[in-house]
């Protein structure tokens, strides 16, 4: 009984050293943020690295999100004869929540990943060593690029996904299912409020602190070697995805 | 000068150096020999900064480097140059980005001169007309010459080779060691290079100092070096498995 207890003592412990390490590691990037000189050519490239690799993920499973939002609300809302708010059901799902939450994951999964590595295959090869050896700090070039890129960039993703959502759901629900298409649209206009769209903005921007501060995380603090990066990759997409979900609920129900 | 006192350093339960002795003089070249995972790449490692020990210091011109915050660490790193044993090249520059790179960031040096002082280091280390490459389209020799182009192309005042020459044909072997010879006459820097090259780094370092089971075991001129008594250094610089013990 005591030496459980230890054990569990001791797993808390550790975590909670974990956690401050990785807060810690968060606060002192957010510091370089807004202390000079700052890299606007890393800037942009970090934007173009997020906005590149994931665009086609999104367009491809945004474009579904809507179709098969489409197709299972009107049903539902056929049975209760509402059928008419379609429209505006699709797209405040899109836009409250799943826009946001569902690009945050694609996005991790392909540049979040791929960012995980790049850093751990830097710090391996000891080129996070040499730019501390030129006096650069290592926070400045490498991890504050993403985080402001991630920022900018994930509302940008989710507002895509969210349009070609609302297209998707427009094909099936006018096309498919034969709609009016002024019903569709008009719908929306009505029920969709600036403070939804703040919402989903809200939460991308905070998902994009998660994804970047985790995957970079991972991959500055790697174990050796390709196992240690490749694992790196692995813990830093199950953590943020993990962590989107969660913080997801916590900030929804906040701002209901 | 760069006084290294009692240095001690563990990972885990594994003691890498046990007290390490080292006095490396103003603008002399310092060679390190010992064997393969002896702890020349961690000892190089202490006197950047990058990693602190557990006990003893290191004395960059009287300071003690291991207790100096971020800042103040940075104003002497500002006088280095490194060469990393992979060569750490970034692999998102080019060979040309990566050696102007030290100039760029931390000089207010014209971009015409940045250019004609990188395409002269290139071409130095006989790499003219690879400035377009990536570090991944390169040779592992090429790499430790780009690396060893970014060190010195700020002209600082110490310079650290970790194994500037391992995996190299002799000839260019022997180009590399002219490079840093000739660097060294014309700008009179202190260096030190972690080498494997025997008998090559006795025509290159002013002394040598062995690094065996975590301690400096024995330090001088090369040829005191190649006149040694001691058996561990004897038997080094011959070729043969030195029997590990503890004293
Ligand atoms: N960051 C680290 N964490 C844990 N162990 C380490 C670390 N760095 C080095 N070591 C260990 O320290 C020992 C010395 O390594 P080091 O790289 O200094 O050897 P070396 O003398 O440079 O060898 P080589 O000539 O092959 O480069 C090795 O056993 C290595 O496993
Ligand atoms: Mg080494």
């Amino acid at each position: 009984m005591e030496r459980l207890l230890r054990i569990l003592g001791s797993w808390a412990l550790s975590m909670i050293r974990r956690m401050g390490h990785m807060f810690t590691f968060l606060m002192n990037s957010f510091y370089f943020v807004f202390v000079p000189p700052f890299k606007f050519n890393l800037l942009l490239r970090q934007m173009r690295f997020f906005g590149n690799k994931s665009m086609a993920i999104i367009l491809l499973t945004g474009s579904f999100t809507g179709m098969v939002l489409a197709l299972q609300l009107y049903y539902t809302l056929r049975k209760f004869g509402s059928d008419a708010l379609l429209g505006p059901a699709i797209a405040l799902s899109l836009i409250r929540e799943l826009g946001p939450v569902l690009s945050a994951l694609m996005v991790t999964g392909r540049a979040g990943s791929a960012l995980t590595a790049e850093i751990g295959i830097m710090r391996i090869s000891e080129q996070i060593d040499a730019l501390t050896a030129m006096a650069l700090n290592p926070m400045r070039y490498l991890i504050v690029p993403n985080i402001v890129a991630a920022i900018m960039v994930f509302p940008l993703l989710a507002a895509i996904f969210d349009v070609i959502g609302i297209y998707g759901g427009y094909a099936i629900a006018v096309k498919l299912l034969g709609m009016s298409e002024g019903t569709y649209f008009s719908q929306m206009e009505v029920f969709v409020d600036m403070e939804d769209i703040m919402q989903g903005i809200y939460k991308s921007v905070s998902f994009g602190v998660i994804v970047s501060w985790v995957c970079c995380y991972k991959g500055f603090y790697t174990g050796y070697g390709a196992e240690g990066v490749s694992k790196a990759t692995t813990e830093a997409v199950v953590m943020s995805s993990v962590l989107i979900l969660i913080w997801d609920y916590f900030i929804g129900s906040v701002l209901l | 000068m760069i006084e290294v006192i009692d240095l001690e350093k563990s990972f885990d339960s594994q003691k890498v150096l046990d007290g390490v002795n080292l006095t490396i003089f103003d603008k002399e070249l310092m060679a390190i020999i010992g064997k393969s995972g002896g702890g020349k790449s961690v000892f190089l490692k202490h006197l950047i900064g990058l990693l602190k020990p557990d006990k003893g210091s290191v004395l960059v011109d009287g300071v003690d480097i291991t207790r100096l915050g971020t800042k103040e660490l940075d104003r002497i790193r500002e006088k280095l140059g490194v060469v990393f044993q992979g060569g750490a090249l970034f692999d998102s520059l080019t060979v040309y980005e990566n050696v102007a790179f030290p100039l760029k960031e931390k000089t207010k040096v014209s971009k015409k001169e940045i250019q004609d002082r990188v395409m002269q280091a290139l071409e130095d280390v006989g790499l003219w007309g690879m400035e377009k490459k990536y570090p991944a389209e390169i040779s592992g020799g090429m790499k430790k010459r780009v690396a060893l182009a970014r060190a010195l192309i700020t002209e600082p005042q110490i310079v650290f080779f970790d194994e500037p020459t391992t995996g190299l044909d002799p000839i260019i072997l022997n180009s590399i060691h002219r490079l840093i010879v000739d660097t060294h006459n014309k700008y009179g820097f202190t260096g030190v290079i972690i080498s494997h090259d025997i008998p090559e780094i006795f025509d290159v370092a002013d002394r040598i100092a062995m690094l065996h089971n975590g301690v400096i075991v024995e330090v001088g001129t090369p040829d005191e070096i190649k006149n040694s008594f001691n058996p561990i250094v004897r038997q080094f610089i011959i070729g043969m498995e030195v029997p590990s013990f503890k004293p």
